[in-house]
């Protein structure tokens, strides 16, 4: 063996994974400075009253409900109307179209409408929705989110049930059941845990919109639960706090990010342990 | 027996009854494979007698698996593939269309290379074949379900733990689990795939002991890699090659002193 040979390639490994060590360690940095000032910025303003009343005029206090409300009645609408497309085209692309040009047709789209600019798809319900509607709207709010809900399940849900193997697909076949009952018995059962991260990841994205909701459910001071009325949503709220001149509100949004956070946080952890024990099992 | 007698016993349809003949369950008669373009089975005639294990024995890629999943019609789940001829079962062609697949397949069970359970309990993995064609109340479907396992010799070792995953079997146990689901259905015919390709010596001894067992009530047909299981446990031996039918006759005389040269070289090792 020729031992300068070694040695160079010794040296090389040690720079390489210093290289490696310290990009690490930079990526690391930010997230936690970002976690560390939502936390020093936003934990002193969290008490019940950030649940329990509405977003305030400048100079006095008050909460977030209105805001925390309308996102929750939003997400789930929008998880309400984009999950089942989601699922379904996704289930057609990988058990009935497998082999068909169409779902590459729509395999392609949808990474298309999977990338493309929320802000982008938030002007197209406005300009369908909102302004033949003559009004911003919570279910104009809605149905944008679900826009971009549905690419998010198309993909997960194609990519979990082509991972359930063919001998599965087979097994089913040769007792007798037909396609729609292995899809539904069968392949859901094994694909769930992959959907079911997907449905979360899809919620966590969604959390955190503000340019689609700017252009559709707007805002609202006033807690409502109407529909057909402009909507509060935390991040719409961030941004007009966050933007103000007054302190009370910027100490609210602020406390209004570190909740956002916490929740996308709690579910993307809830993701990955379901993950695991797909892979465990 | 030789190809020409296959084809009149065939002819002569399910109807048979010459007492010293075996009762002919499947005809299959020049039957022909297309994957795409490519020509997998070349005018493929045989007959697979009910109450014997037939054993399909050949290289790879001599078209023995693929011969096999024409029976159930399994290739249908595929886009490309198609077969050409006739394939009867007791008189009736099974590759007619408008054929009710689901139907054909609850008459002729299948088990696979690898053990597929079903994601689900022990339990459930029986019962929901059974619930599916059939209309039973719980008891009804417990006594089917314990009968299924005790058939697929399981019973014993997981009577106690029914709500288990089946996924958490031994993998020899979870072939078994799958042989006693497909018997759950009740069918007539069981086509075996490569069985034990994947299991441990034990566990074959065991699913070979099984298919023994299971030749009272059933037609069996067995693809196998593994000469001596295929002397084991058939009663007719098939060999192929290329995509042909090279010899058909009683097992024993295959092994030992078959017609064909090919054959020959094939049992003794010197190809495949």
């Amino acid at each position: 063996m020729d031992a300068s040979l070694y040695a160079k390639r010794r040296r090389r490994n040690v720079l390489a994974a210093i290289a490696s060590y310290s990009a690490t360690f930079v990526g690391l940095t930010w997230l936690a400075l970002i976690l560390g000032v939502l936390f020093w910025q936003g934990f002193s303003g969290l008490s019940l009253r950030v649940f329990t009343e509405m977003t305030p005029p400048p100079g006095a206090v008050g909460g977030l409900l209105n805001a925390i409300v309308g996102s929750l009645i939003m997400t789930a609408l929008a998880i309400l109307i984009g999950a089942p497309i989601g699922i379904l085209a996704g289930t057609y692309m990988a058990e009935y179209g497998r082999h068909s040009n169409l779902t590459s047709v729509v395999r392609f789209i949808n990474d298309i409408l999977l990338s493309a600019p929320s802000i982008v798809v938030g002007l197209f319900i406005y300009y369908v929705m909102v302004r033949p509607m003559g009004h911003f709207s919570g279910i104009a709010g809605a149905v944008v989110l679900s826009v971009l809900v549905v690419p998010v399940m198309v993909r997960t849900t194609e990519d979990m049930l082509t991972l359930v193997p063919d001998t599965l697909r087979e097994a089913a076949a040769s007792i007798g059941l037909p396609r729609s009952l292995m899809i539904r018995q069968i392949a859901y059962r094994a694909a769930r845990a992959g959907i079911i991260t997907g449905l979360l990841l899809a919620i966590a994205r969604i959390s955190g919109e503000t340019a689609p909701l700017l252009f559709t459910a707007l805002n609202n001071q006033f807690f409502s639960t109407n529909l057909n009325a402009p909507m509060a949503s935390l991040p719409s709220v961030i941004f007009q706090f966050a933007l103000s001149p007054y302190k009370d509100w910027q100490d609210l949004a602020w406390t209004g990010a570190l909740i956002i956070t916490l929740a996308v946080l709690a579910m993307s952890v809830t993701a990955r342990s379901l993950a695991a024990t797909r892979k465990a099992s | 027996m030789n190809a020409v007698t296959a084809k009149t016993t065939a002819a002569a349809g399910p109807q048979l009854v010459d007492s010293s003949m075996p009762k002919e369950k499947i005809a299959i008669r020049n039957l022909n494979f297309y994957y795409g373009e490519t020509k997998a089975l070349k005018a493929v005639s045989l007959p697979l007698y009910a109450n014997m294990a037939t054993a399909f024995i050949g290289p790879s890629g001599c078209g023995k698996s693929t011969l096999l999943r024409v029976l159930n019609r399994m290739y249908d789940l595929y886009p490309g593939q198609r077969a050409e001829g006739q394939v009867f079962l007791e008189g009736k062609d099974i590759l007619a269309p408008g054929l009710d697949l689901n139907l054909l397949r609850a008459r002729i069970g299948m088990v696979f290379q690898k053990p597929t359970p079903f994601p689900m309990s022990i339990y459930e993995n029986i019962a929901f074949g059974v619930r599916l064609y059939e209309k039973l109340p719980k008891s009804e479907v417990d006594g089917r379900v314990e009968q299924a396992l005790q058939r697929g010799a399981l019973w014993n070792e997981v009577k106690d733990k029914l709500n288990a995953n089946g996924l958490s079997l031994s993998g020899g146990q979870q072939q078994r689990l799958c042989i006693a689901r497909t018997v759950a259905v009740r069918p007539e015919v069981i086509l075996f795939d490569e069985p034990c390709s994947a299991l441990d010596p034990i566990s074959t001894a065991k699913i070979e002991e099984l298919i023994d067992e299971l030749k009272d009530d059933y037609t069996i047909v067995i693809v196998t890699h593994n000469m001596q299981q295929a002397a084991r446990v058939s009663e007719r031996t098939a060999f192929m090659y290329l995509g042909e039918l090279i010899e058909f006759d009683e097992t024993d005389k295959i092994f030992t002193s078959p017609n064909d040269r090919r054959t020959q070289d094939y049992i003794t090792g010197r190809f495949g």
